[in-house]
């Protein structure tokens, strides 16, 4: 169950190339297995993190003061694109960040960060610019304030911008709702509906191979 | 009212309680498990006291981490554990599985349509993001996370916004020796990773009526580098007779009674998209990634794009990343850059129809010295069809490797990789940064280009070849 997101006055680290994918975010080595929760903090952004040798890249945003203690990332677009997996929000995760500032995101990462009580906000690329023009002028030192129930962004400059969300998911952040347990409570309605399907589609409920 | 989409039919028709304006919570008609994420989700399930809603409706098969080396030598300790619990946890819910050599296994996009499972007009779900691959089938079939995939199997059901629609027709006739794969690639080429975000895609116009379902599936699986979770193309009488006798696919009188439903599926034509976007196919030549992004892509006579002539400095930089981890000069000529390995597979081109295109231009030749060239058949009877074919026979003969089959080398969990610093040309649909393995470099392609780039030892255009 996914812990409530309120609000969140934090370091935040501009990350701004674009197409970040989830490759990159989390390499697919360390999601092999049913042990890995808990496990991947330490291999987020593990191509960019880390030299061949494995030594800290200094170079890497979040290798540096005081990006290294970043909740917040800004980043380019389409961040997340690419696979479904899940490690890449979990990865993020137990690395300590627990919003994502961008102007536009992969979708199926998107819909995994809600899962996992992240928040992904969406602002047009201008406002995303300035946010990291910002945050670079203090050298890291201004946080950026995100309230979600008003559904604002504080700049370390004091900018305010305002952001949309999907009135669902932010309630379900509010809250930490458990999608799995509100959608048993409609079990009724799903059988009523495979109740009538299955006179109307036989052919999808009726798997039994025919050879 | 306008006439609907396909997407909206297919979504309609599967909405079991309307959540939100925008939001409804959808009936999921069949849900594929793989090795890397089916045992987690089964256990998730399991810690919270829940069983599998609808075990008939969900089928398993082992792909990511498994070796796809002869007699599947060196399979990793994790992946004979992924494998074990995928059996143990698969038998104990009732879950069909198609196990390791057994027809039946395979890359998880790749068996759905092969044994029937995958249908039109319904709705397919996988953890793994190229599910998406089933809409060449007419299905709306897109990939989830673990957290929805556990949702899934708890509930048979999903909570999904609904998405815009984006109609991208190709139009004209397919010049010889260019494929369905470098379409897709050419119209992420044109509107970008991202251009279709947010977005269910509806492939369509001539040049997607007159190709094979093969062709079609390769098309709509590249929809998640578009940015897509979703693509599909309207079913048809391809479609059907591509269908007809599979062990899954309804019989006799269901048989018909399925015809006549998906014969009311394809979009209505006074039915509006949100987006619309036109491609003449007679103007695609063979395509190949020069970056690591889909995006990043020309025809194989192109030039890598040069920095120095970008003006926009965040696209600039963009290009020097790349370039820099792609080990490329801006202003070359992509054709004719040296590679160390071939990668004939995946999800994408695995099939027999792609390891037919690879023979016909393998026949008779050889793999150039120092280039490594994989096959890997997407699936059990895919492999057995191509045996039987002999086309194992002409890659052997070639110089490339037949393997068992599996995801391999596409994204690398089951320790196949491309080693540092190589070049791949690989029929798979990621370039991204080590996605092969670390700091190895990929370059996206046809299985004819592949085939092709193995025997010259570089980049190669297939048209020079003679054969196509």
């Amino acid at each position: 169950m996914p812990k409530p997101f309120d609000k969140l006055t934090a370091t935040a680290a501009p990350i701004m190339r674009s197409n970040i994918d989830t490759d990159v975010i989390i390499r697919i080595e360390r999601l092999v297995g049913n042990g890995i929760r808990g496990t991947l903090g330490k291999w987020a952004f593990g191509s960019l993190r880390y030299l061949p040798d494995g030594s800290e890249n200094p170079d890497f945003i979040l290798n540096r003061e005081p990006y290294r203690d970043a909740e917040i990332l800004v980043t380019g677009p389409n961040f997340g694109c690419g696979s479904s997996r899940e490690g890449a929000v979990w990865s993020l995760q137990e690395r300590g960040i627990r919003a994502i500032i961008g102007s536009g995101f992969g979708d199926i990462f998107f819909a995994n960060c809600f899962q996992n009580g992240i928040l992904p906000v969406v602002v047009g690329k201008a406002v995303v610019d300035q946010l990291a023009a910002d945050i670079e002028a203090t050298q890291g030192a201004g946080k950026v304030s995100i309230d979600l129930e008003a559904q604002t962004i504080v700049s370390p400059s004091g900018a305010r911008h305002s952001f949309e969300i999907d009135p669902r998911r932010r309630e379900g952040l509010l809250k930490g709702l458990d999608e799995v347990a509100l959608t048993l409570q409609r079990d009724d309605e799903i059988h009523a509906f495979q109740a009538s399907d299955r006179t109307a589609r036989p052919w999808i409920h009726s798997t039994r191979i025919s050879a | 009212m306008p006439g609907r989409s396909l997407l909206e039919k297919i979504w309609d028709q599967h909405v079991i309680a309307r959540l939100s304006e925008d939001t409804d919570l959808l009936h999921i008609d069949r849900h594929l498990l793989h090795d890397l994420g089916g045992s987690r989700g089964l256990l998730d399930l399991k810690s919270r006291g829940l069983k599998v809603h609808n075990p008939e409706l969900t089928f398993a098969t082992p792909d990511h981490a498994l070796s796809t080396a002869p007699g599947r030598a060196g399979t990793s300790k994790i992946g004979q554990e992924l494998l074990a619990a995928l059996r143990i946890e698969t038998a104990a819910s009732g879950i069909t599985l198609f196990d390791v050599d057994q027809p039946g296994q395979g890359i998880v996009h790749v068996i759905g349509p092969e044994l029937g499972l995958s249908l039109p007009g319904a709705t397919i779900v996988c953890g793994d993001s190229h599910t998406c691959t089933h809409g060449g089938l007419g299905a709306l079939a897109f990939g989830i996370g673990s957290s929805e995939l556990t949702h899934v199997l708890a509930t048979q059901a999903l909570i999904q916004r609904r998405p815009k629609t984006l109609r991208a027709r190709f139009e004209g006739e397919l010049p010889l020796g260019v494929t369905a794969k470098d379409m897709i690639l050419a119209l992420i080429g044109q509107i970008g990773a991202a251009g279709g975000t947010g977005y269910a895609v509806e492939y369509a116009g001539s040049a997607i009526r007159a190709l094979p379902i093969e062709g079609r599936l390769t098309i709509c699986n590249l929809s998640i580098e578009l940015g897509a979770k979703m693509g599909m193309v309207a079913p048809d009488e391809k479609t059907f007779e591509f269908l007809r006798g599979r062990p899954y696919a309804p019989q006799g009188e269901m048989w018909d009674r399925a015809v006549k439903a998906w014969r009311e599926l394809p979009s209505d034509p006074d039915a509006v998209f949100d987006r619309e976007v036109v491609i003449d196919v007679e103007k695609i030549i063979p395509q190949v990634t020069w970056g690591i992004s889909p995006e990043h892509v020309v025809g194989v006579d192109g030039i890598i794009p040069d920095p120095k002539s970008v003006d926009d400095p965040a696209r600039r930089a963009a290009i020097e990343t790349a370039l820099e981890y792609m080990g490329l000069q801006g202003g070359a000529p992509i054709a004719g850059t040296p590679i160390d390995w071939v990668f004939i597979g995946s999800c994408t081109n695995s099939r027999l129809s792609d390891l037919r295109a690879a023979a016909e231009v393998a026949r008779g030749r050889k793999v150039a010295a120092g280039v490594r060239a994989w096959v890997v058949p997407g699936s059990e009877n895919v492999k057995r069809e191509a045996v039987a074919e002999g086309l194992d026979k002409i890659f052997i003969e070639a110089g490339f490797e037949w393997r068992e089959p599996g995801c391999s080398m596409c994204l690398a969990a089951n320790g196949e990789v491309v080693a540092p610093g190589q070049r791949s040309v690989s029929t798979s649909n990621r370039n991204f940064v080590g996605r092969q393995g670390p700091r190895a470099r990929t370059h996206l392609a046809s299985p004819a280009s592949a085939a092709a780039s193995a025997i010259a030892g570089a980049i190669a255009d297939v048209r020079m070849m003679g054969r196509s």
